[in-house]
């Protein structure tokens, strides 16, 4: 059993501080409990559970939180002790993680895809006592490495869906959690308030996961007042997001994204939160929602496109011409403006007739349509898809920043959206180029450093300078322009330096081309190694009555290699001829983060990527026509099989 | 294991059942019983008889001799409609939805018996028709939940892969908030994963719901697995009964199999 409730007594205030430093609101529980003050009845959450958008207000926001950290203290919870929370979005996991921070704790958002060994080395890492899980499935991955977890003492379930057997000591159900917070705070009715009296600003309130592209990730610390300050400084150059607003909640709850936009500008705004039923409707009720805005990183915008374009092939010819001929008149727009000429009055109407026929029903299907803006954060976004989107009528910003500054350090400005840019620093921080280039930041929501790693600490902050590790420059009006991670930019042969990542994004600018990484370190030309999009090329396929087993199968069938090098031939025209693709491979499966080729959020992870695939890659040099590579395969109920895929290198001519 | 359930609530008792079609004998003096909260297994080559036997149980096949009782009522004689007011729901081996509604519509179709308000009533949508439609849709709703098809909600059943289609089917079948549940093959043809999740299912109303069941399966990890008992079956009659350890170890049962021609047509396909 856990030890008996240690009952740290908060210093004795008078009810005047006590109010005081309520009133201070540097703290998100006492931005909470101003919150239901303020907005009371407003609806906070809206969760979709058994088909019916169920509301949450702002009252009933702050007495779950209040239940939650009645529980935790019941169970023992003291001053600067963890939470690790894993799961799907839902309102709970913002409970249990204000409750943690009301009571002066910390909460430790997890990947819920994480296997079940790095989560386990992640959870004992941030010496966590208390984890919450959404399901069963988390609740396995945790009981079932339980040894490796000594620290954690109690394990609180929210959907105990399928546990009908589970005994575990440790094992809480959310709702129990709840009601022993309830009886404790009836007998210490004062207790929530006083404990969240006590909290600073300066306090850490959550640990996050930084998507180390590298090495091993790291937990940074970041506090209220960093959050709360870099919400007011981005609002002070967003200033739109408004109260009557509603936002979907789709993204991992550990991504910084997520806890800026659901924790931080919630609170602060006070906008509607709105979760999706399962991730598999995320889609379908983002439409029901149309929010007004969203923050998600590459991959997403990828994917709409990619979802947009396979319908439109699919579509009649009329739609397909009409489709056609918008998006050449968009694109006509963008050009004009980016030039800075006036659009003449043909083109004005014209667009106009466009947005109504064309632009407005397509960004209506995807759920956009009552979207003022929708950030890109996290990797940059291809040009491509910058258009596609902006021309569309959307208005798509970049985001720059990381996770040690809280997430956003840069923004584009309305009226200054250029693709080639990341933006301009919001309020109240500054952006500096060192001599090496490196991109340096400073600013209230600069992090206080990683948790129990002083080294990395060290390198990342220096003279309150953050040093991301990214390089750029700054452009005539004070934009950033950034390269590609220092280590990531491939040097030829003959000394070209190339950056992988722009024509990366060229070639996934198809929905047949899921993931592609382009090499070429140290070697005479490029190469390429693609990832297709299995639903997508599979759909293809069927169309043309090709048949096919596998994505494995399907990767290599000679049409499919077909279709890819036409794409890689278009990609190759429009750009310069050492810039050129001259050989890739379709690779037999999707690169996946289970098997660290990608990080959690589906950045490539290139060295750990060229290590793996190393004779592949030294095929694709040798000019062997095909290469046989041998892949063990792990079965789910634990069999283990060899496979041997052969795989065939295309090679292709590039003239000048 | 059958949790030691005394004898006296049998749930369903099928006494010497006799079913021929034009001298063609399909199930021959055949005898079970299953008690509250069981899940029986019927096994046997294809062709023994399996799925007559459910037939005989919810009405379709009128047997020539035989008794079947459920719940303390011979419903022999009974038309299969009545019989599903009793409480005999069931899946089919063939799915058969309709395939031009929505899966909420299929499931939701499940709720006609439960159905008080009278069709005008219905057709005006006010009052109590209307909170007795919305009662009917939570309901619908949980099953949804339950079966985790959120996604597929409104989708036509026609368009969807067929493991969501057997999953729409046991809804439809859940939806009729049954006492006894008859599953014929729900697991066939399905991936691997989908039959981890129906077995998970399965699992779940006999544990959380208690709901006693019949299930006919050719898969045979998924039988020894789930039930609690096995009655196997060879040319329309009982070879064996008992625990799954003694069925597969029961020497006419090994005969029926090996001795089989198509003995165990169901092969999963392993990977090269």
């Amino acid at each position: 059993m856990s030890q008996p409730a240690i009952l740290e007594r908060p210093a004795v205030q008078t009810p005047r501080e006590l109010e005081e430093s309520l009133r201070a609101l540097d703290t998100f529980p006492k931005r909470l409990w101003h919150n239901a003050e303020r907005f009371r009845d407003r609806v906070a959450f809206r969760e979709k559970e058994f088909g019916i958008w169920r509301e949450i207000t702002w009252r009933q926001y702050l007495n779950h939180v209040r239940a939650c950290a009645g529980g935790l203290l019941a169970l023992g919870m003291r001053r600067g002790d963890v939470v690790a929370l894993v799961g799907d979005n839902r309102p709970e996991l913002y409970y249990v993680a204000l409750a943690a921070q009301a009571l002066g704790g910390v909460s430790c958002g997890m990947y819920q895809d994480t296997l079940a060994d790095q989560l386990a080395q992640l959870v004992d890492f941030c010496d966590a006592r208390f984890v919450f899980c959404e399901d069963q499935e988390q609740t396995d991955k945790i009981l079932s490495m339980e040894a490796h977890l000594p620290k954690v003492e109690r394990v609180v379930v929210d959907d105990w869906r399928g546990m009908w057997r589970y005994r575990h000591p440790k094992l809480l159900r959310f709702t129990e959690l709840e009601a022993l917070g309830r009886e404790f705070l009836s007998r210490h009715p004062d207790r929530f308030l006083e404990e969240v009296a006590q909290g600073r600003g300066e306090d850490v309130a959550i640990f996050c996961l930084t998507s180390g592209t590298t090495s091993l990730p790291k937990l940074a610390m970041l506090t209220h007042r960093n959050l709360l300050s870099q919400g007011e400084n981005f609002l002070a150059v967003e200033p739109h997001v408004s109260e009557q607003d509603e936002f979907v909640s789709f993204l991992p709850f550990a991504w910084i994204g997520e806890q800026m936009l659901s924790l931080t500008l919630h609170q602060l705004v006070g906008f509607t939160v709105n979760f999706p039923e399962e991730p598999e409707t995320a889609q379908r009720d983002l439409r029901e929602i149309g929010p007004h805005f969203m923050f998600a990183p590459a991959r997403i915008y990828e994917g709409i496109h990619s979802a947009v374009t396979v319908r439109m092939l699919d579509a009649g010819l009329l739609r397909r011409r009409l489709y056609g001929a918008a998006m050449a008149l968009a694109g006509r727009r963008l050009d004009l403006e980016a030039e800075g000429r006036p659009l003449p009055a043909w083109l004005r109407v014209l667009w106009r007739l466009c947005w109504w026929t064309v632009y407005r029903p397509l960004l209506d299907k995807v759920g956009l349509v009552r979207m003022r803006v929708a950030w890109n954060g996290g990797a940059s976004l291809g040009p491509d898809y910058f258009r596609f989107f902006r021309g569309l009528g959307l208005n798509l910003k970049q985001i720059y920043g990381q996770t040690e500054i809280a997430g956003i350090s840069c923004v584009h400005r309305d009226g200054q959206v250029r693709f080639w840019t990341m933006g301009a620093p919001i309020a109240n921080t500054e952006i500096r180029i060192a001599d090496t280039q490196e991109i340096l930041s400073r600013s209230p929501s600069v992090f206080v450093g990683y948790y129990k790693n002083p080294e990395a600490t060290r390198e990342a902050l220096r003279d309150g300078w953050l040093h991301s590790g990214d390089t750029g420059v700054l452009d005539a009006s004070g934009d950033i322009i950034l390269f590609d991670r220092s280590g990531d930019i491939i040097t030829l042969q003959d000394g070209t330096r190339i950056p992988p990542r722009l024509i990366e994004d060229m070639l996934k600018f198809t929905p047949y081309v899921q993931q592609a990484m382009v090499l070429g370190e140290g070697r005479p030309y490029l190469a390429a190694i693609l990832n297709i999009d299995f639903h997508n090329v599979g759909k293809w396929a069927e169309d043309r009555g090709i048949a096919y087993t596998s994505y494995m199968d399907l990767s290599q069938k000679p049409e499919v290699l077909q279709l890819l090098e036409g794409l890689v031939q278009q990609t190759n025209a429009r750009l310069q001829p050492a810039w050129r693709i001259r050989a890739f491979v379709s690779l037999y499966k999707e690169f996946h983060p289970d098997d660290d080729e990608l990080t959690r959020t589906r950045k490539l992870r290139r060295r750990h990527i060229l290590e793996r695939y190393g004779d592949l890659v030294e095929a694709l040099y040798t000019g062997a026509p095909r290469f046989q590579a041998t892949v063990t395969v792990r079965y789910e109920d634990g069999r283990v099989a060899s496979l041997h895929p052969v795989l065939e290198i295309r090679r292709l001519e590039v003239q000048g | 294991m059958g949790d030691g359930a005394p004898l006296m609530d049998v749930v369903l008792s099928v006494r010497n059942l006799t079913l021929h079609f034009a001298g063609v004998v399909a199930v021959q003096d055949l005898s079970l019983s299953l008690r509250e909260g069981e899940l029986l297994g019927i096994i046997g080559p294809n062709g023994a008889g399996k799925t007559s036997v459910l037939n005989c149980i919810n009405g379709f096949y009128r047997p020539q001799a035989g008794r079947i009782v459920f719940r303390g009522r011979d419903v022999t004689h009974l038309p299969p409609h009545v019989r599903a007011q009793l409480g005999i729901s069931r899946t089919f081996q063939n799915i058969a939805l309709y395939p031009h509604m929505t899966v909420l519509q299929n499931i939701l179709s499940g709720r006609l018996l439960h159905m008080r308000s009278p069709l005008l009533a219905c057709g005006v949508y006010w009052g109590l028709a209307q909170r007795e439609v919305l009662q009917h849709r939570e309901r619908v709703e949980e099953i949804i939940d339950f079966l985790e098809i959120e996604a597929y909600r409104d989708h036509r059943v026609a368009e969807l892969p067929y493991g969501i289609q057997k999953k729409v089917e046991l809804g439809r079948a859940l939806a009729m908030e049954p006492s006894l549940l008859l599953l014929d093959e729900p697991m066939a043809g399905m991936t691997v994963d989908e039959k981890a999740d129906m077995a998970r299912y399965v699992l779940e109303l006999r544990e959380v719901r208690g709901l006693p069941m019949i299930l006919i399966e050719h898969d045979m990890g998924v039988v020894m697995d789930l039930c609690d008992r096995l009655v196997a079956m060879d040319y329309g009659r009982k070879i064996a009964e008992g625990s799954p350890r003694e069925i597969q170890h029961h020497p006419d049962v090994i005969r029926a199999y090996l001795g089989e021609e198509h003995g165990e047509a169901e092969e999963v396909v392993g990977s090269a």
